[in-house]
């Protein structure tokens, strides 16, 4: 934008400016008026249903019969009580812990793979995003296929190796696992899936920390006589602590609040085996038409995620100050 | 010894990077051979699954684009993008410009905290914006998740493009100023020219993410005629406990790769986003 484009403007205003002009150039009063919309927008269509969840998990209502009728703790109570609540809570942990463990050591190789050199690289890149950049309830169709009951290649490839099928496998004489009909199996199923689709975000979350590593440090260590796995533990994993725990804190966000995988693949079942927090609410909720049931059990997402926002915040305000 | 080493580094490489590309396409290949194959090689255990054991057809394909509502919910799902897409560019570049250029100490806290309902899920909200929605009359209508999305877009874009604004520098807009031009007019004659690849990547953003919902979609619409492509292939191509497996595949694979091509030419700018400055 250069002088003369400025020139140009001016000829097209207005000798006097309007007493609405003039206000515009108040700053302050510009900068609120720009942002009161986002401001309102956000308070009403999340800060208003923040409240009103709160206050549902407190009353009695049903999707029939949504007026507000306080009933103190009981919902919460009546959650705690009930076993499914329970081992959806302890699944919620177990496959976001299980998950996030598997993403953090494999996306660590897959980045320090992908910093190096090759050919084909945008190619690979491509093809490692997919998980992540296509919609997740279509790839975990594609899942929901692979680990059919009858038609799994999973089990093609067992039974081909002599490990299934047989009166001496392995695996036991029947033709198939049923990856998703068995629970310990199901909840792995669930646990890899989680794992693809998390995978390419902390990856290349992974990656821009490890390109932003000065190439000096890590040139003089080598020099020093450093091997790869000092140079790994002592230089690479200490500077890049901040951003894998920026990639662990996304991680467990996504994983914790989620019910799709779930949803897709198992509906929570065998028996509530891989039944999470968010699917439970959802089923409850919004299924089952117990508004405040669900509502309270959707409550216990909110201790997790504050608990990330507060590190999180800690996090941007020391990376500011650096 | 050193160039024995050097191979062995490199072969380890390849290896590494095969498993993973591997790991990560194979569900996608599924879908492909899937929506291929005649359901005669599909349905049977014996076949090698990995391959065509009978000439390819396109009658799943053909199933999925005449006999569902595949394009519907193909059609729904643009519309719903494009709407949310509008609502967003005119809420966010607003309160991006203005946290980039008024902020202080309470303006940085500020952009945080919006940033931060980013994270709020849809699981913890959906129970309560059930009532919104009944309130606005938007039940069962594309209208509700036109309202709703917004609630996830606009935060992050705001985010990024306040990134975008605060490296533009400001003596350009003063300099508009002292040549005459109003506040307002420096910020849309010289600032947003200068943006169009930050705000070109907030449609991109605020697209994908509409497409890749599935949680509010699921739990506020229905009806089928009035599905998105997120949860109406999930749902609507399954009938009871039957599975239409060749049009599922084809109906999951279809969408899934423009969005993932669209969403991979921008990933790097939301990933500079996502790590909040942390990496320069």
């Amino acid at each position: 934008m250069d002088v003369s484009d400025g020139a140009s403007i001016t000829q097209k205003l207005p000798p006097e400016r309007s007493r609405f002009g003039r206000l515009l150039d108040n700053e302050r009063l510009l900068a609120s008026l720009m942002i009161a919309p986002a401001i309102l927008y956000i308070g009403v269509m999340v800060g208003f249903p923040f409240s009103l969840a709160i206050l549902y998990s407190l009353s009695d209502a049903t999707t029939g019969n949504q007026t507000l009728h306080f009933v103190g703790l009981r919902n919460y109570i009546d959650v705690l009580g009930d076993p499914v609540f329970r081992k959806s809570l302890l699944n919620t942990f177990f496959f976001s812990l299980c998950s996030q463990a598997l993403v953090l050591v494999l996306s660590k190789i897959l980045a320090l793979a992908l910093v190096r050199n090759f050919r084909g690289k945008r190619l690979v890149r491509f093809l490692i995003l997919l998980p992540w950049t296509a919609p997740i309830s279509l790839g975990t169709i594609g899942w929901l296929w692979m680990l059919d009951s009858i038609f799994s290649p999973f089990d093609w490839i067992l039974r081909k190796m002599g490990l299934l099928g047989a009166p001496d496998a392995l695996f036991g004489p029947l033709s198939n696992l049923y990856w998703l009909g068995e629970p310990s199996l199901a909840m792995l199923s669930v646990i890899l899936v989680h794992t693809w689709r998390m995978l390419p975000l902390a990856t290349v979350i992974l990656l821009a920390g490890l390109t932003s590593i000065p190439h000096e440090i890590l040139e003089a260590a080598e020099i020093d006589g450093a091997g790869f796995w000092r140079r790994l533990f002592r230089i690479t994993i200490p500077l890049m602590l901040p951003i894998m725990t920026i990639a662990l804190l996304f991680g467990i966000v996504f994983t914790f609040t989620d019910m799709t995988v779930v949803y897709v693949l198992t509906r929570g079942g065998p028996v509530h085996s891989t039944q999470v927090l968010s699917s439970w609410a959802f089923f409850k909720g919004i299924e089952g038409g117990d508004l405040a049931q669900g509502a309270a059990v959707a409550v216990f997402l909110f201790p997790m995620l504050a608990g990330v926002a507060a590190l999180m915040l800690k996090l941007a305000h020391r990376t500011e100050v650096a | 010894m050193a160039r024995l080493r050097k191979i062995g580094a490199r072969s380890s490489l390849y290896g590494i990077v095969t498993f993973f590309v591997v790991f990560s396409v194979f569900p996608f290949y599924w879908m492909l051979i899937a929506a291929f194959k005649r359901d005669h090689d599909l349905f049977n255990p014996a076949n090698n699954p990995f391959l065509f054991n009978e000439p390819a057809t396109l009658e799943h394909l053909r199933t999925l684009l005449f006999d569902t509502l595949f394009l519907k919910y193909l059609a729904n799902t643009c519309l719903v993008g494009v709407a949310v897409v509008c609502i967003t560019v005119l809420i966010a570049v607003p309160a991006a410009y203005s946290l980039a250029r008024w902020s202080g100490r309470w303006g940085e806290n500020l952009g945080i905290g919006i940033f931060l309902t980013y994270l709020v899920p849809p699981t913890l909200l959906f129970i309560p914006l059930c009532r919104v929605i009944t309130a606005f009359r938007l039940n069962e209508s594309l209208g509700a998740l036109i309202l709703i999305y917004p609630t996830f877009t606009i935060p992050f874009c705001t985010w990024l493009l306040m990134g975008f604004f605060k490296a533009i520098p400001k003596d350009i807009e003063e300099q508009a100023m002292i040549d005459g031009c109003s506040r307002m007019g420096a910020m849309v004659r010289i600032v947003f020219p200068l943006s169009v690849s930050g705000l070109l990547t907030v449609v991109v953003f605020a697209f994908t993410l509409t497409m890749h919902e599935f949680i509010y979609a699921l739990a506020f619409i229905s009806v089928s005629a009035q599905k998105t492509i997120s949860i109406g292939v999930p749902t609507e191509l399954v009938r009871g406990d039957v599975f239409r497996w060749g049009p599922l595949m084809a109906g999951a694979l279809i969408p899934s790769i423009p969005v993932a091509v669209l969403y991979t030419f921008f990933l790097d700018k939301f990933i500079a986003g996502f790590t909040m400055g942390a990496v320069k």
